[in-house]
């Protein structure tokens, strides 16, 4: 016996209003959120660190970077610079789906993936460079903890362009949903950077 | 009307079409249609029960404690597990118990209000469902073996690092399948000011928990990294509670209460057959309840204290005003508005409002009590006063939780759970709640101390207060235990609803 409630009869076909995109916005709001709260609290150690005089003796700093820890900033600028190529990258993609034009989707979204390696290898060689353990101190572990979930998110964007470049491969270029969601997580991601670049890299 | 059937609820009143996985109602090949669900009921049916599985234990726990501290001599519970156990119990009451459970109806419920064929993402949802259950017994597990805060077993503190992790990546991505199913699934030509109220409250919860748990996620990253490696900046063990412990507390509990106006709510819009003097209003309410996200994230927590200048107490007052009326503002909004339609449509009141009607005071009271918590004068931090906030908050989330399985069960099973038995039950959880937590608010203003079981003493009957609120949470674990054995039952043999999607349905249409 059918036990289920009378059904209305169907109503008009369910249109998804681009659901990935909308996932994509959650997902960076997610991460967002992550990185903001890690940078907060990274700004309130920092800001409660003693003050010492610089090694000129010219200005206070704060007692928050040790001073035998210099942080290879021509690595650090580059991976900025790099995010702003994987934005361009991503947009070009998205320009391309739009156009139907499969080629041009696969070569942009290859170029992507391209960028996110060359933002992993960045990465390994800061730390490589500054050559500092996790166990050292409190800015060493807050650093590597800061750093690597920034990668982690670097890696899921990976995976995310890795998706819609085996997509596009396999001849959906049209799936200008994945592709923009895709862009959107880019440029999120890009921001979020941007931030841990100036907390972290720039400011110290 | 907002009712569009969804092939998930064919799939239910068939057992035997079950999932593309099975061809025969064998016990393995439903096991398996569950364990590899798609279908947002079975995602949802999946959250509630091991909720109110879960909502048994925390009960249970909340009786241990209560009965221990009846007599400072009595020990009942061996004094190095007891941190452990307060901690649990919170740990159970938020993120085992009231959060899963509404995201649970949630998803249940909210791809066929809104006319869905499925839930946006259904399998992120029952990733995020195992997530959330390995996390659960991963925490479980480092309780047990004197992990948590406070644990005097590294190894086991690090487990419960990580599975409070995977609880919160898990609840998020439960919560995104939600907010991403009422944003872009909605039947063609229904806005979102179109949607059915309980979807509303649903997107509103669910966008708060993305905005909210991840920022508990960067705190615990470092606080996981620093118990692995260094154990010094953030307090080793002793730091857990202090770097993360606001989630586990007001407001950030209320995030979770958000759903019970959406179901009231939708129960009145039922009973009333859609006719709602300013519905808009009714969105304004959940929405205001929302405002306590602005705490939640900047951790703010700010008092009234009515001594001093009118200056003075003015630059306390606004500050204490915006983090703590406008959520209480917006459940009495809605409040107001259901009796306010219930009036003029002089409707009688069906089973499931009475649960639901009761959890939505019950979290009320909570919010109140929290509020006078904040104000400075009345001396009530860390007393016992807090935790009958955590138990109004999570009491009234389970009596609303019975309330919307009453009401939208039906069109999930077919099948009616009886009126008598919702009503009494109900009615006996509402006794429950009101006896775990009264008496701490008595008991709070006798500065009974929180988190501990001994060494107090105060003029008022200790033991009084504290037996009353061991009987209350035995009380509840009957209740939630009566409720999943009414609710099994109902749903296999009860009577067959005839009622309509529209009747369960009906949009609140002004």
């Amino acid at each position: 016996m059918n036990t289920s409630a009378t059904a209305l009869g169907s109503g008009p076909k369910v249109v998804m209003r681009r659901p990935t995109l909308v996932l994509s916005g959650l997902l960076s709001a997610v991460s967002a959120m992550l990185m903001g709260s890690m940078l907060a609290i990274w700004l309130d150690f920092r800001s409660k660190a003693p003050l010492r005089e610089s090694s000129d003796g010219s200005m206070m700093l704060r007692d928050w970077l040790p001073e035998n820890i210099k942080i290879p900033e021509v690595a650090t600028n580059t991976m900025m610079m790099t995010f702003v190529i994987t934005c361009v990258m991503a947009q070009w993609a998205v320009y391309s789906s739009r156009r139907n034009d499969p080629k041009h989707t696969s070569l942009a979204l290859g170029v992507v993936l391209l960028t996110e390696i060359a933002l992993i290898n960045a990465q390994v060689a800061i730390y490589l460079q500054m050559d500092i353990a996790v166990r050292d101190g409190s800015y060493m572990m807050m650093f590597y903890a800061v750093t690597t979930t920034m990668l982690t998110m670097i890696v899921i964007c990976m995976g995310f362009t890795l998706l819609a470049l085996f997509r596009s491969i396999g001849g959906r270029a049209g799936d200008r949903d994945l592709v923009s969601a895709h862009a959107l997580y880019c440029y999120a991601i890009a921001v979020i950077f941007a931030a841990v670049w100036f907390v972290v890299y720039v400011q110290k | 009307m907002t009712a569009i059937d969804s092939s998930s609820s064919t799939a239910i009143s068939h057992p035997t079409t079950a999932g593309s996985m099975t061809t025969k109602s064998t016990f393995l090949g439903t096991i398996a249609a569950y364990l590899m669900a798609t279908d947002h009921t079975r995602i949802g049916r999946l959250l509630i029960s091991f909720s109110a599985i879960f909502a048994i234990g925390a009960a249970a726990e909340g009786a241990l404690l209560g009965a221990e501290r009846i007599s400072s001599s009595s020990s009942l519970v061996d004094a190095g597990i007891l941190v452990q156990l307060f901690s649990a119990f919170r740990f159970d009451l938020i993120f085992a118990v009231g959060a899963p459970l509404m995201l649970g109806i949630a998803v249940a419920i909210v791809p066929m209000q809104i006319g869905a064929r499925s839930l946006a993402f259904a399998r992120g949802a029952q990733f995020g469902f195992y997530l959330w259950l390995f996390g659960v017994v991963l925490v479980g597990t480092s309780y047990l073996n004197n992990g948590g805060p406070g644990g005097g077993n590294a190894d086991m503190v690090d487990l419960f690092l990580v599975g409070l992790g995977l609880v919160i990546a898990g609840l998020t991505v439960i919560s995104a399948s939600i907010a991403t199913t009422v944003l872009t699934s909605r039947r063609a030509g229904m806005t979102l000011m179109e949607a059915p109220i309980f979807s509303w409250s649903a997107l509103i919860a669910s966008l708060s928990l993305i905005f909210t748990l991840p920022v508990m996620a960067g705190a615990l990253i470092f606080v996981a990294v620093d118990h692995t490696y260094e154990r010094a900046t953030f307090g080793a063990t002793q730091g857990v509670n202090a770097w993360i412990g606001w989630a586990f507390t007001a407001p950030q509990i209320f995030i979770i209460a958000i759903p019970t106006l959406g179901i009231l709510a939708q129960i009145v819009a039922t009973m009333t057959r859609g006719k709602q003097p300013l519905r808009a209003g009714l969105f304004v309410g959940v929405g205001l309840m929302s405002v306590t996200v602005i705490g939640s994230v900047t951790q703010s927590s700010f008092s009234a204290n009515f001594s001093g200048g009118l200056s003075e107490i003015a630059k306390s007052l606004i500050p204490f005003l915006f983090f703590n009326a406008f959520s209480i503002l917006g459940v009495l909004v809605v409040l107001g508005l259901c009796l306010l339609a219930l009036k003029n449509e002089k409707a009688k009141p069906t089973a499931p409002f009475v649960p639901a009607f009761l959890g939505v005071g019950m979290v009320l009271t909570g919010m109140v009590g929290n509020a006078a918590h904040k104000i400075s004068n009345f001396g009530l931090v860390n007393t016992v006063f807090e935790e009958a906030v955590l138990v109004y908050i999570c009491y009234g989330v389970l009596l609303s939780s019975l309330g919307a399985i009453a009401h939208f069960g039906p069109r999930i099973w077919g099948r009616e759970i009886p009126s008598t038995a919702v009503v009494g039950l109900g009615l006996l959880g509402f006794v429950a709640t009101v006896l775990a937590s009264l008496p701490y608010f008595i008991a709070g203003f006798a500065d009974q101390p929180s988190g501990v079981a001994d060494g107090f003493n105060y003029s008022g009957p200790a033991w009084l207060w504290n037996s009353l609120v061991a009987a209350g949470h035995s009380l509840m674990a009957l209740v939630v235990l009566l409720s999943v054995a009414l609710a099994t039952k109902s749903f296999r043999s009860g009577k067959v609803s005839t009622a309509t999607s529209a009747d369960l349905y009906e949009s609140v249409n002004g």
